[in-house]
C-alpha cells in the first residue's frame, strides 16, 4: 500500500507542476499524450478497484510486483504475456537472486550464476499470491520456480538443470546472444 | 560438451547423483500415506513404467511431521520416446494434476526412456530447504486438504 500512496502521490505532484507549468508554456502533442496516458492508467486502475501493479527495481534487475494483488486477474495475465517477453531471460521464483527461499528456486539462481547471466528479471512470488496464482495458470505448470527464455516458457528447476549438465544450456543462452561464462572458462583453460 | 560445475558446494552436491540404483524399489501402498499411493497408482496407470520411484521428500523440508506436500518421482518409461523433458514433465503433471492442485506443494520430476535409464540408472537429488514452506500461507491450505 505504501507504493501506492508514492505512486498516487507522484501522478498528483506531475499533474501539479503541469497545471503550474500550463501558465507558462505550451506542452508539446507527445508530452499531452504521455500525460494523459499516465493519467488515464491511473484511472483505469482505480475503475479496476485499486492500483495496478508498480515495478520497481530492487537489488539490481529484480523486479517485485508487490501490488499486483488489486488487478484484475484477466489484467495479470495480459501483463504477464508483456512481462515474459520484456526481458531475454525471466525467473519466476520464491525470494530473490540475492536471497532465494527455496532450494529449487536457489538451484536456478546457482546455474544462472554459473552461466554468468546475471541480467535477468526475477519475480518474487512470495511477495504476490495473485501472481503466484497467476504465472502457475499463465504457464499452465502447477510449481515455482519457472523460467523463461525469450518469451517462451522452458521449464522449472529440473529441466534447467538437466539443460545444464548435457550442455544444453549453452546452445539456448547462445540463441539469446548470452555468451555462457562457462565457455569462456573452456577457453582460458586452453 | 563438458560443462564443468565447480561452483557451489550446494549446486555440486545437487549435480552428484545421489546413489545409483541397482534393483527397482518395490511400491508399498501404505494407508497412512493416501497422496504418496495415489501418486504411485496414478503415475503407474499412466505410463506402465519399468521403473518407477515415488520419494516423500517433505520430511527435508519446512513443514510438520507427517507431512505430504513435497515429493520427488522418477518415472522410466517408453512413453517418454521422442518427446521433449518440457513435454514429458507437462505429461507427468498432467497425470498428478489433481494432487498438485491440492495437496502437492513441491513435485521433483525425473523421467527417462527405459534405454536413458539403462545408459544412466542413478536418481537425482534434492537441493536444501530453504525455508520457503515456513510462514506460507499456502501451505496450511495444502496441509489441511489431507486431514
Amino acid at each position: 500500500m505504501l507504493e501506492v500512496s508514492v505512486f498516487f502521490f507522484r501522478v498528483a505532484k506531475l499533474y501539479c507542476s503541469v497545471e503550474a507549468r500550463c501558465a507558462h508554456r505550451k506542452f508539446s502533442s507527445k508530452e499531452l499524450s504521455s500525460m494523459n496516458s499516465l493519467i488515464r492508467n491511473t484511472s483505469r486502475c482505480l475503475r479496476l478497484g485499486a492500483a495496478c501493479s508498480l515495478p520497481r527495481q530492487a537489488e539490481g534487475r529484480v523486479w517485485v510486483a508487490s501490488t499486483r494483488r488489486f488487478c484484475a486477474a484477466s489484467d495479470l495475465q495480459k501483463d504477464l504475456g508483456d512481462m515474459v517477453k520484456k526481458d531475454k531471460v525471466v525467473v519466476f521464483m520464491k525470494g530473490t537472486p540475492a536471497q532465494p527461499m527455496c532450494g529449487f528456486s536457489n538451484a536456478v539462481v546457482q546455474i544462472l550464476r554459473m552461466h554468468g547471466v546475471d541480467d535477468y528479471a526475477a519475480y518474487n512470488v512470495l511477495a504476490d499470491e495473485a501472481l503466484r496464482e497467476g504465472v502457475k495458470v499463465f504457464s499452465n505448470w502447477p510449481t515455482i520456480p519457472q523460467v523463461y527464455f525469450n518469451g517462451e516458457f522452458v521449464g522449472g528447476c529440473d529441466i534447467l538443470l538437466q539443460m545444464h549438465q548435457n550442455g544444453d544450456l549453452v546452445e539456448e543462452l547462445k540463441k539469446l546472444g548470452v555468451q555462457s561464462a562457462l565457455l569462456d572458462d573452456e577457453k582460458d583453460s586452453k | 560438451m563438458a560443462v564443468r560445475n565447480s561452483h557451489g558446494p550446494m549446486l555440486a552436491s545437487i549435480l552428484r547423483c545421489s546413489r545409483p540404483i541397482r534393483f527397482a524399489r518395490a511400491v508399498h501402498m501404505d494407508p497412512a500415506r493416501p497422496v504418496e499411493g495415489a501418486i504411485t497408482s496414478k503415475l503407474t496407470a499412466a505410463f506402465q513404467p519399468e521403473h518407477l520411484e515415488v520419494s516423500n521428500e517433505s520430511h527435508a523440508h519446512a513443514v510438520p511431521p507427517g507431512s505430504e506436500s513435497h515429493f520427488r518421482v522418477l518415472v522410466v518409461s517408453e512413453r517418454f520416446s521422442g518427446l521433449s523433458p518440457l513435454q514429458r514433465h507437462r505429461l507427468v503433471n498432467e497425470a498428478l494434476k489433481e494432487e498438485l492442485s491440492t495437496r502437492v506443494h513441491a513435485l521433483a520430476i525425473q523421467a527417462k526412456t527405459p534405454e536413458q535409464w539403462r545408459l544412466d540408472p542413478n536418481v537425482a537429488k534434492s537441493p536444501p530447504c530453504m525455508g520457503g514452506s515456513r510462514g506460507d500461507v499456502t501451505m496450511e491450505d495444502k496441509l489441511k486438504a489431507g486431514q
